[in-house]
């Protein structure tokens, strides 16, 4: 014997209708169901249509996030029980275009990523022979919290500034960045700083803080921009008071 | 059926693209407590301003501090300073709260934890506080 909870889904069907509309269904639920089992309830037996993204049901893929009674939310980590006696209701994430129900475009954010290289920059990268490039627990723990980051996107539904300027470069482009800055074997800080410190970078962040709290697994993405920004007024003061070459 | 608006996108469907609204700051607590601490500036400002008009005051000789004592006796700038110091109060308050997130201290390998760092910026306000107590009033 189980519960049952309406769940409100927002509907965009491009081919049909201009703007989106909520569709209704009653899905029944125990307390370990999760809003995305509520999702694939309706999708396997009461709406084949309706479209959505997931893929792992455990907080690793950073697919399934949604606007979850206004609130960004990974799907799968969200649960109905939580919203009793309902109606949830569940929406694409804000911020982004919506191609089909609850499906949204994130191409800006892949784009923006490429820009801030989030991979090792080495100058020069040593021959094979010489090993592996090591590191110390204590270095690991330097990044190792920006590297949780899984490009769920919560953090740029939750962004005000990024919904009125999407030129903004984003909170994880941000974090991410700062992923490989504070790794010890990367070389590449300069090349980023010269994308971060751009007008859209860093400085578009007014430190509404909201990415952090949203964020599923725990980067903080708002302390990353300000650290930066630290960094960054560090750097420009130094390059003014001993210029290089001087 | 087919309304061809700025949407649409070559090879794609019709995307939906939906427009921030301008009231999004009342929309959620912490964009509302966001825009007042931002808006919180102007006040601070004023107090800046304020605190010019008094030294220039002082500066000038008795009479002119009287004059200034007066108008801060008014009505109206007796109310805008109340309200300015519930604004600065609450700028300082929600900074200090940030400051954590934005500056991570170490002591040899281990990080200082984030409510050491706000409890500093309180020590702080207090040590200042009481040097300009010092100052003023001597006691």
């Amino acid at each position: 014997m189980s519960n049952r909870i309406r769940l409100q889904i927002a509907r965009y069907r491009p081919e049909q209708e201009s703007e989106a509309t909520f569709d209704e269904y009653e899905v029944p639920y125990t307390k370990e169901m999760a809003v995305l089992d509520g999702l694939n309830f309706v999708k396997d037996r009461l709406d084949g249509t309706l479209a959505y993204r997931w893929s792992c049901r455990m907080g690793i893929c950073g697919s399934c996030g949604m606007d979850v009674n206004g609130e960004p939310k990974l799907t799968c980590a969200t649960f109905l029980t939580d919203y009793a006696p309902g109606p949830v209701r569940i929406a694409p994430l804000r911020n982004f275009p919506v191609i089909r129900d609850l499906i949204v475009d994130i191409g800006d954010f892949m784009r923006k990523l490429v820009k801030i290289k989030p991979w090792i920059v080495r100058a020069a990268e040593k021959p094979l022979a010489e090993g592996e490039y090591r590191q110390t627990p204590e270095e690991l723990e330097e990044y190792k919290q920006f590297s949780m980051c899984i490009n769920c996107m919560l953090c740029y539904a939750a962004c005000p500034i990024y919904g009125l300027d999407p030129k903004f470069i984003g909170p994880a482009v941000i974090a991410l960045a700062q992923r490989y800055n504070l790794d010890n074997r990367d070389e590449g800080s300069a090349e980023r700083m010269s994308v971060l410190s751009e007008h859209d970078g860093i400085w578009g962040c007014t430190f509404v803080g909201e990415c952090t709290t949203v964020c599923p697994k725990h980067v903080d993405p708002a302390g990353a921009i300000q650290r930066y920004k630290l960094t960054a007024a560090v750097e420009s003061m130094k390059s003014f008071f001993a210029p290089r070459g001087a | 059926m087919e309304q061809t608006t700025d949407v649409y996108t070559p090879y794609h469907p019709r995307w939906l693209r939906p427009r921030v609204s301008t009231y999004w700051w009342l929309q959620k607590p912490a964009y509302l407590r966001f825009i007042l601490r931002e808006g919180s500036c102007m006040f601070v400002g004023w107090f800046t301003v304020y605190l010019l008009l008094l030294l220039d005051a002082v500066l000038e000789g008795p009479l002119a501090y009287e004059v200034f004592l007066a108008w801060s006796g008014t009505p109206w700038v007796l109310a805008l300073n109340v309200v300015t110091l519930a604004f600065v109060v609450f700028h300082a308050i929600t900074f200090f709260q940030a400051a954590p997130q934005a500056i991570v201290v170490r002591l040899g390998r281990t990080r200082v934890p984030p409510r050491a760092v706000l409890l500093g910026h309180y020590a702080g306000w207090v040590a200042v506080s009481a040097i300009v107590w010092f100052v003023l009033l001597g006691v």
